[in-house]
């Protein structure tokens, strides 16, 4: 057999390999020890120096090129094994994935921590007091003596009276005054306990569940509110007026959120003011914003503030010639419906997993100034 | 309380529109909840004169009225009411307008075969009183064609809320006077000149009772005929939603509307000697005007005679006495009655009236004469008879208050600055007295003598609020808070700051925050009330007035409304439910004061995963689950939460062998966590497995020393950690915890970690015995180990273990 045909035959049985051991089985027969390219190489020894300078290339050349046609052949044979490996590999990606549950923050903390971020710009802490309270607190102490009719006006929560034998008074209290426990009914105890506690100046805010025994489609008989106080020198109605407009501002973003103050009635302050804020509808949904004067549009009752009255100043056992202050309270379920269209407060505390994920948010919806406080649906 | 604009204008001249007395209103504090325009729900019902009557062919109650409506082309009417025939004038509706009463609009249309063009309308229908027998028969001198509302004088209706410091406008003689005050035209107080007496008031008159009832005046009025009170009366009534009823008492009603003072009229005839204030007798009852018998005692102050109570003071009279058709004799009552004692007694029967209101807000004690004498004028001009003369017993607490007030006080409280000329005009006006003003630069004191009738007047703040609200709030003009100085602070506490991280944590985690009701019922909280060690129950609050048994006792736990809204969601087909809530737990401290403990509870029941393509069948939660978020939430909160012990004593809400405390030694427990008892869901009626945790954040302690923001310094080690796995045999037994610890700490300079990797029990491990395997993490520091160092550490892995009765397996 000639070198050639040699080659030709071998190149033509290499490519026609069909596996890996075929292939090995050539690589064998050709350059194997005992090969037939091996086999040629070994006669170059024997060989004249003139016939090995024509022979010698010829037989390289041949034994270059079996080794790159199996080379070649092994890549491919490989590439389609590989191919083939992953054409059994194939998944459906259309299946679903594993789940991670979706959890939520419930609507009334989310605005809550709305509420602390804005106030906390303004300088405001976040206070508490107990939820279960004594009607010094409550009541006395913020102006409503035992026979206040606006006492009566509140729907008090009331817990039977040998529950009451406590005597930890405060400074101000009557020495032996026999305390009422109940549910508070406002935030507003949370003023007397934090300027009797720290005294003044005080800027806070003191969101929380508060009591009132009413039920029905707009009442519950627990919901959550938040009072603001400012006690220091020289504060004044035009303080109280701005903060508002700079909280409810905030709070709905929006420039052209418009209060309209109405004098009213609150023992605790004076004067009083309650606080309508101006709607326009929006596609029959009262939407905060604009001149409640305006054609088509109307005023919402929002808040109630005031003054601090001079007697709340004095049982908080501060002297009301140096310190005065504005207070105002506001519902934050309320605050929540009107900002994020909800539009059922009972739903607030059923629990149902439905909606928390529908009106609840994101872990990470935690309010921040620098991105808006409020979270986009 | 409501009044027609027609009325206001009785006391008040003014050309102001509906519109511009609402806006003003509310903006000096009287709140307009609504104003209704009787025109507008009028529109469309004009006077028309019935032409000629005749039969319905096809009806026998129905006529077809030719009506003239004033245009001069006749109408044609189908008509059913008895009283119409020709010749009456009455008012039409015509096809379009809408029936007051009933909301239904007129058409065109025909009755039994004949056309109609409209209705002849009745009072009822139109909402003018309750008369139905027949259609409206106008005067003869009515003008055909003309609007009725324009005939009849409908006037707009105002509803106007009166906060509880101003009973002074509980009538619309003060509304005037305010509106006046602030520019709204001009006020016209209404001065009744005295009736004099023909005769000696034959009726003793006493107040035995001067604390409750300082001031009793009264007159007999004889010879009385008590018909219906006149058209204009009924009118203004009507407006403030007083139904007439009958002379006698429509006057006392509208004394008690115009001028917020109210008064009584006893029919002489019932009554038997002297009429007296006193207290009541313990025990003593009255059957009141609203037809129900209350049963008196000896705080409250009534109106007795020989014969017992006609009158709970001041707030309800009684039936006895009350007046009636055949009254020809009325004792007229007008008192003054101590507004605290007022409260207490309406409290205390549970009644409420509009005397009540008034008088326990406080009515003006200066209007006693006055209201009597208007009361006589109105009642001998309508029901006839003669005065006898004034009998008086007591006298009114009518002494002025004397305010010392700064002028500067507006702007400094009110934050607007108002000329001292201008705020004495609107003290004056409404009716405060300057005794000692002077006007002009400094700072000065004025001393305000108020009107007894604004019993809310304590101190300068008050007038500052009378002279801010008539100069308008409008004019306040927003003032910057000042900021604070310096770099701001947190404003949230630790403690707050710790609840807004765990609550977004727990969110991340696939939990849903619930916010569920503070109170249980108190079976639902009985079951959850916690165990003290002596044995007793943590002492619950239980309201006493709960608004329904659901809401009864205060929380001792959050699992228990965590776990109702869970079975609420699984009865509504929830197929997985993670709900978390974080709030407080209310006890009763033992000096009776209230501890409140902020507190994480999650529960978990319903399929952790649903059955699924690759994990197979649907998977419930078990105790590692709740495990899991305990853990996790404490260790955001900052607890170290590998030197927590786990131990027993969950509570018995769990189940037994499947429930733990997390514990920063041995008495600090921070949470429990596991699977319920089979008890508790029972008792919530839920199916198990269901899972819970309950994470007490009041008991982590707080960081301690000054925060910083540097971290202690770390630099990855160089070399690459080892790790070295042991098989233990220990008895089944013993906590694998407790093994973990030991091997953690049996060569704290090297060991890095330990964790299990094995629990396993059955073939080649003995009985009684559970094989433990453990894989340790050994860290070198400068130089990798030599075979010695790792057996030198492993063999101190092995003694530890050893001590915890564990056999290293071969």
């Amino acid at each position: 057999m000639t070198i050639e045909s040699l080659g030709s035959d071998a190149l033509e049985r290499i490519t026609a390999a069909g596996d890996a051991a075929a292939l090995e089985a050539l690589r064998v027969e050709y350059l194997g020890k005992q090969g037939s390219v091996s086999a040629l190489l070994k006669t170059l020894g024997k060989m004249s120096p003139e016939e090995r300078q024509t022979e010698g290339p010829k037989i390289h050349a041949l034994r270059q090129s079996v080794t790159d046609a199996l080379a070649a052949r092994k890549e491919a044979i490989d590439a389609a094994a590989l191919e083939q490996k992953l054409a059994s590999e194939t998944l459906d990606l259309t299946l679903p994935a594993p789940e991670r549950p979706r959890g939520s923050v419930h609507p009334v903390s989310q605005v809550m921590d709305e509420l602390a971020e804005i106030f906390a710009d303004l300088g405001f802490a976040v206070a508490t007091g107990p939820e279960v309270e004594d009607d010094w607190h409550n009541f006395t102490a913020l102006n409503m003596p035992e026979s206040h009719p606006a006492r009566a006006m509140h729907d008090t929560f009331y817990f039977p009276d040998s529950a009451a034998d406590g005597h930890s008074a405060s400074s101000s209290e009557a020495v032996g005054q026999k305390k009422r426990m109940l549910l508070r009914t406002h935030t507003s105890p949370v003023q007397i306990r934090t300027m009797v506690a720290e005294g003044a100046p005080v800027r806070i805010i003191a969101p929380g569940r508060v009591y009132r025994s009413d039920s029905d489609a707009t009442h519950t008989p627990m919901f959550h509110q938040i009072e603001g106080l400012v006690v220091d020198k020289g504060i004044h109605l035009g303080h109280l007026k701005w903060t508002l407009e700079t909280f409810l501002k905030a709070f709905f973003e929006r420039d052209d959120i418009v209060l309209r103050l109405r004098p009213s009635y609150f023992p605790f302050t004076e004067p009083s003011v309650e606080v309508d804020v101006g709607w326009e509808d929006v596609g029959g949904r009262r939407v905060l914003g604009g001149d409640g004067d305006a054609p088509g549009h109307g005023w919402m009752e929002l808040l109630g503030s005031g003054m601090v009255n001079r007697r709340v100043i004095e049982f908080a056992g501060l002297d009301p010639d140096e310190w005065q202050g504005f207070a105002f309270g506001v519902g934050v379920d309320r605050l929540a419906m009107l900002k994020y269209a909800m539009d059922d407060l009972r739903a607030f505390f059923d629990g149902d997993i439905r909606w928390l994920q529908h009106y609840g948010f994101s872990a990470f919806d935690q309010p921040t100034l620098s991105a808006g406080v409020g979270a986009s649906a | 309380m409501k009044f027609s604009l027609e009325w206001l204008k009785y006391f008040l001249d003014t050309e102001a529109s509906a519109a511009e007395i609402s806006a003003k209103l509310n903006a000096i504090g009287l709140e307009v909840e609504g104003v209704e325009d009787p025109a507008e729900s009028l529109a469309g019902f004009r006077i028309a004169h019935v032409l000629t009557a005749a039969p319905h062919p096809d009806a026998d109650k129905l006529q077809v009225l030719s009506i003239d409506t004033g245009d001069g082309k006749p109408l044609q009417v189908v008509c059913g009411a008895p009283n119409a025939r020709a010749g009456m004038k009455g008012v039409l509706g015509l096809p379009g307008a809408v029936v007051p009463a009933n909301g239904m609009q007129l058409r065109k249309s025909a009755i039994r075969g004949v056309e109609s063009n409209g209705m002849m309308c009745s009072t009822r229908e139109l909402e003018l009183g309750d008369d139905h027998d027949g259609i409206i028969e106008l005067p003869a001198d009515a003008p055909v064609g003309t609007d009725f509302a324009t005939y009849h004088g409908a006037s707009p209706v105002f509803d106007v809320a009166i906060t509880p410091n101003r009973p002074d406008c509980m009538g619309v003689d003060g509304i005037a006077r305010d509106l006046a005050a602030a520019g709204i035209g001009t006020y016209k107080p209404f001065v009744q000149e005295p009736v004099a007496g023909k005769f000696p008031c034959p009726v003793e008159i006493r107040t035995d009772d001067p604390a409750g009832c300082p001031a009793f005046y009264g007159r007999v009025i004889r010879g009385v005929t008590n018909g219906s009170s006149p058209d204009w009366m009924q009118q203004r009534l009507l407006s403030a939603g007083q139904r007439p009823i009958s002379a006698l008492v429509d006057i006392t009603n509208y004394v008690m509307l115009a001028f917020g003072r109210p008064a009584h009229a006893y029919d002489l005839a019932k009554l038997n000697g002297a009429v007296v204030a006193r207290r009541a007798k313990d025990g003593e009852q009255v059957l009141a005007l609203n037809e129900k018998t209350y049963t008196l005692d000896s705080e409250m102050t009534v109106i007795a005679d020989a014969s017992g109570v006609h009158d709970i003071a001041g707030i309800m009279g009684g039936e006895h006495s009350g007046c009636s058709e055949s009254t020809t004799d009325v004792l007229l009552e007008i008192a003054y009655f101590d507004p605290d004692r007022i409260g207490a007694t309406g409290r205390k029967l549970g009644l409420t009236s509009d005397a009540r209101t008034r008088f326990e807000r406080g009515v003006d004690p200066e209007f006693l004469d006055a209201g009597l004498e208007i009361l006589t004028a109105l009642i001998l001009k309508i029901c006839g008879g003669e005065a006898s003369e004034v009998i008086r017993a007591g006298a009114p607490p009518v002494e002025r208050k004397l305010v010392n007030y700064e002028p500067l006080l507006v702007e400094k409280l009110g934050g607007v600055d108002v000329d001292e000329a201008d705020q004495l005009a609107i003290l004056s006006a409404l009716g405060f007295e300057a005794l000692n003003t002077q006007i002009g630069p400094g700072r000065k004191t004025w001393q305000m003598s108020c009107p007894p009738r604004r019993h809310d007047i304590e101190g300068s703040a008050d007038l500052v609020e009378e002279v801010v609200r008539i100069h308008g709030l409008d004019n306040v003009a927003s003032v910057p808070l000042p900021r604070v100085p310096g770099v701001a602070k947190p404003t949230a506490t630790p403690a707050q700051q710790m609840e807004r991280r765990l609550r977004r944590a727990a969110a991340a985690r696939g939990l849903n925050e619930a916010v569920t009701w503070s109170f249980l019922p108190t079976d639902e909280a009985e079951h959850f009330a916690l165990r003290q060690a002596q044995g007793d129950r943590e002492q619950l609050w239980v309201l006493e007035n709960p608004i329904s048994e659901d809401m009864k006792a205060m929380r001792p736990s959050l699992l228990a409304g965590l776990l109702s809204a869970a079975r609420r969601n699984a009865d509504r087909g929830a197929a997985g439910v993670r709900l978390f809530e974080i709030g407080r737990r209310y006890f009763r401290a033992t000096d009776g004061s209230s501890d409140e403990r902020l507190t994480l509870g999650i529960v978990l029941s319903g399929e952790k995963r649903a059955s699924g393509w690759a994990t197979g069948k649907a998977q419930g939660f078990d105790a590692f689950d709740a495990k899991a978020e305990a853990e996790a939430l404490l260790a955001e909160a900052g607890v170290a939460v590998d030197k927590l012990m786990v131990m027993g004593e969950a509570g018995e809400q769990f189940h037994p062998g499947q429930s733990a405390t997390l514990r920063l030694g041995p008495k600090n427990v921070l949470a429990r966590f596991g699977a319920l008892h089979p008890r508790t869901l029972k008792a919530f009626d839920i199916d198990g497995p269901v899972v819970a945790v309950e994470i007490f954040l009041d008991a982590i302690p707080a960081k301690k020393g000054a925060a910083s923001f540097a971290r202690p310094a770390y630099a990855p080690p160089a070399l690459q950690s080892v790790e070295r796995d042991f098989a233990f045999l220990v008895d089944v037994a013993l906590p694998a915890g407790d093994l973990l610890r030991a091997v953690k700490g049996a060569d704290k300079a090297n060991i890095v970690d330990a964790r299990i990797f094995d629990d396993f029990r059955g073939q080649g491990v003995p009985d009684g015995k559970k094989s433990i395997a453990v894989e340790v993490t050994l860290q070198p520091g400068e130089k990798s180990y030599t075979d010695e160092e790792i057996k030198a550490i492993s063999d101190r892995v092995v003694a530890a273990a050893a001590k915890q009765g564990a056999e290293l397996r071969g």
